[in-house]
């Protein structure tokens, strides 16, 4: 199934919950905000949400601004 | 020196840093220690999906620094509304820096999408902080819809020029029922002085520190600026005269 992460298309080969993709990209739960479906998704939903074909996920993360 | 009361919360520094354009993580914590600050601006991004950089948060320690989310990016309120709310749920209490500034060649702050976004923001129960222009009228007007502060530009962001509009920024200070924080063409600390001793409550300075020489060097002389400023407000400035007043006695000559 095909998924949308930050604009780009993603292959997926099972249903995977956002936690576990978040844990495949390597990225700390603790530190990036999600939207999925252009709703923010709390962060005690991660690990429940079970990602479907055609989710969009936007996956933003602190960086320096002024 | 007096405390900054924002949103009822105290603060021993009266000058903010932004985050954005070090030269590394290392230059960014080293300037914001040597200037004294409990607040510090971020932005929000996409994360790079197939090169995840080491996370800022890594290099910022919460307990000592507030973080102080910005919505730039956003070009008009929506954007800017999302963008707070996604600050939020990354684990940022709800304090935003609302910035709009659609415009890439000045990065002037957008007053009509800026003022949308502030009504909605407020009645989420955030605490907001609006860059604006230094427009008195708009100033007026989104305090009185209840932002915590408002921070009127000196200058447009980055260009290090000073104050350019003093003027206006007095007016806004002598109506303001809220902290005024001057944000934004701080080049040196000498303009920080200066908006602290024209009543500014606090300052925040970004590009005069990423960019200078020594960063570390230049947040501490930037400390000094503003506590000088603040010193100056409050021992009573001395009016400007046209013409000259003696400051030796008048009388007593060696001549007759």
């Amino acid at each position: 199934m095909t998924i949308t992460v930050n604009g780009k298309p993603k292959e997926l080969d099972a249903p995977t919950t956002v936690a576990a993709l978040l844990e495949s990209l390597g990225l700390d739960t603790a530190r990036v905000a999600l939207e999925l479906n252009r709703e923010i998704l709390p962060r005690a939903e991660f690990v429940d949400r079970i990602l479907t074909n055609g989710d969009t996920l936007e996956i933003v993360q602190f960086v320096g601004g002024g | 020196m007096d405390p900054l009361i924002i949103a009822g919360r105290r603060f021993k520094s009266r000058l903010l840093v932004g985050t954005g354009k070090f030269s590394s993580n290392a230059a960014m914590v080293a300037a914001m220690e040597s200037s004294g600050c409990e607040i510090v601006t971020v932005a929000l991004r996409r994360v790079d999906i197939d090169n995840p950089a080491d996370s800022l948060l890594a290099h910022i320690d919460r307990e000592k620094y507030l973080l102080l989310p910005n919505t730039s990016g956003a070009r008009d309120a929506v954007e800017a509304v999302r963008l707070a709310r996604l600050a939020r749920a990354a684990g940022c209490e709800p304090w935003v820096k609302l910035e709009v500034t659609p415009d890439p060649y000045y990065l002037l702050p957008d007053p009509i999408e800026t003022f949308k976004a502030a009504e909605i923001l407020v009645k989420e129960g955030f605490t907001v902080l609006p860059y604006i222009n230094a427009d008195p009228v708009l100033a007026k007007r989104l305090q009185e819809i209840g932002t915590a502060t408002v921070m009127p530009l000196g200058a447009p962001i980055g260009t290090n020029k000073g104050l350019k509009t003093r003027e206006q920024i007095a007016i806004i200070i002598e109506q303001a029922i809220v902290p005024v924080v001057v944000d934004a063409g701080l080049g040196a600390p000498s303009h920080a002085a200066e908006a602290m001793e024209m009543g500014a409550d606090c300052v925040l300075v970004n590009t005069a520190l990423a960019v200078a020489g020594n960063p570390a060097a230049m947040a501490a002389a930037f400390r000094k600026g503003v506590e000088a400023g603040r010193e100056a407000f409050l021992a009573g400035l001395g009016e400007t005269r046209r013409q000259a007043e003696a400051s030796s006695p008048l009388t007593g000559f060696l001549h007759d």
